[in-house]
């Protein structure tokens, strides 16, 4: 049963690298994740019997390799892919030449590549890279599972029939691929964060998948600041998870939230990856982001936050990535800095744009709560429950509408 | 691997000003280009569909869109990603678009 466990651990620690060293090998994302597949199966029967070897990771990509090489000669391929995958049988060196992290590297750039659609990315980055079932996938983004398959075979069938590389970007590139590879996995991220349906453990194995992915890409790209920025901003929302919902499931906002709840052991790691980034002088908007959750983290309540400091960075991140949700999220800084009709006055002004979007019409309600303004409040608390995505969030929202008649 | 380039445009645009000439991307594209040529407007097509023993002609193009054809480029080179370099620098790129298909290899 210890020589299982094991091998289950051997398994997730090592499957993403060793299925990606046999797409290498093989030019074939299929065949590469059955033959991996297989060699765990192996690993299960032989291990238990005759102990685990001395590199186990090592072990499992020459089972991988000689089971896709007994496949190709089986079914005859041309002599110069045979020679490919027999040529690294011996896998003595494999861990030494960091081949093995740049295959897992060149895995994740490919998944990401922009000429597929952001939801394919999403999809083969879980399926390839995280090792998630297309099964869990679909639970996971709500379509049934013949849908995410044929997402998948299609993405898979693109990179093999229009030759996008199996590589990381040459230096020109590297900027706007890193921005792809970010970008899925934020997206991943708050997929489970803040998912506008599905169910909690779903939710949360994305968000566990998101944070794991983001440590193994700052760990291959160690200088890539808005790597690191990214990671510590996961950790940071992730900090607040169990303060996020009260006992029966309803969200609780920020100012209500039990402090004493937030993971201090995820916050101080996320402060701490967020300083280590931002001394490289390159702030990105995700290492802005992690800032500002970085504030919120540090502060002990809502009161004593640094709303000052929050308003600039909101100010900062709409210079790097301007959109009307930053700035509604600056009216919201600038309200607790400068008070609600500060708030309201650049709330308003994004009145137009964000029409449809329940969360401009919380936040002025809120302020209009604020300035005592309650029946306005209300007309527009419910007009966000109306427009709200989420169950939670409507819940909450017409629980608020009924609030501001008794509270100023 | 060969890439064609279809090239598409709306052709009441005429954005040629400013932008880099066709002339600047053949010099460019030299040795990678295999095949390539303007094609003349749409309402110069016919479309023809075989059915049964029928031949059925239609006057004009298979489907309207408002951007046309207006050309096509045959190139070869190592991958999309080069293929995409050299799409992203034709003169209609700019004011219209290129759509990338990769050939069938055999």
């Amino acid at each position: 049963m210890i020589v299982r466990d094991g091998i289950a651990a051997v398994f997730r620690a090592e499957r993403a690298r060793i299925v990606a060293t046999l797409i290498r090998a093989t030019g074939d994302w299929d065949l590469a994740e059955e033959c991996v597949q297989d060699a765990f199966a192996q690993a299960l029967e032989t291990w238990p019997r005759e102990g685990v070897p001395r590199r186990p990771g090592g072990w499992l990509t020459t089972a991988a390799r000689r089971r896709a090489l007994d496949r190709l000669r089986r079914s005859a391929v041309e002599a110069t892919k045979l020679r490919e995958v027999a040529e690294s049988t011996g896998y003595e060196d494999d861990r030494d030449d960091g081949g093995i992290d740049d295959d897992l590297l060149r895995l994740i750039f490919t998944c990401c590549h922009p000429a597929l659609t952001l939801e394919a990315r999403v999809a083969l980055t879980l399926r390839t890279v995280a090792g998630l079932t297309t099964a869990e996938i679909a639970r996971a983004f709500l379509v049934a599972e013949p849908t995410m398959d044929k997402r998948l075979v299609r993405a898979r069938r693109k990179i093999r029939h229009a030759r996008i590389p199996y590589r990381v970007p040459p230096a020109h590139l590297l900027p706007e691929r890193t921005g792809s590879v970010l970008g899925v996995l934020y997206l991943l991220f708050n997929e489970g964060y803040s998912a506008t349906a599905g169910a909690a453990p779903v939710r949360r194995r994305l968000c566990a998948e998101a944070i794991r992915l983001a440590r193994t890409l700052v760990a291959l790209m160690p200088d890539e600041p808005e790597a690191v920025g990214l990671l510590a901003l996961m950790l940071l929302h992730d900090s607040r998870r169990e303060a996020r919902t009260d006992a029966s499931g309803e969200l609780v906002a920020l100012p209500d939230q039990d402090r004493s709840r937030w993971d201090a052991g995820r916050t101080g790691e996320g402060v701490a990856l967020l300083d280590s980034a931002l001394r490289r002088g390159q702030a990105g908007p995700y290492q802005v982001q992690a800032a500002i959750a970085a504030c919120h983290a540090m502060a002990v309540d809502a009161e004593s936050t640094d709303w000052p400091q929050i308003a600039l960075l909101y100010g900062q991140l709409a210079k790097l990535v301007p959109s009307p949700t930053v700035e509604l999220n600056r009216a919201v800084a600038v309200s607790m800095a400068d008070g609600p009709r500060a708030g309201l006055y650049l709330v308003d002004a994004l009145a137009d744009e964000l029409a449809g979007h329940h969360l401009l019409h919380a936040t002025r309600a809120d302020l209009l709560r604020r300035l005592g303004r309650t029946a306005e409040a209300a007309v527009a608390y419910r007009e966000a429950a109306s427009l709200a995505p989420t169950d939670a969030e409507r819940r909450y929202l017409a629980r608020k509408a009924a609030e501001p008649a008794r509270a100023g | 691997m060969k890439y064609m380039l279809l090239i598409c445009a709306d052709p009441s645009l005429d954005a040629t000003e400013g932008n880099p000439t066709i002339e600047q991307w053949l010099d460019e594209v030299e040795g990678k280009r295999l095949d390539g040529s303007q094609l003349r407007s749409r309402s110069d097509a016919t479309t023809v569909r075989t059915r049964g023993d029928d031949v059925l002609l239609s006057d004009g193009p298979f489907a309207e869109t408002k951007e046309h054809i207006v050309g096509y480029d045959v190139i070869e080179c190592a991958d999309l990603d080069e293929a995409v370099l050299i799409a992203s620098r034709h003169p209609v790129a700019r004011y219209g678009a290129v759509e990338v298909r990769p050939f069938v290899e055999v």
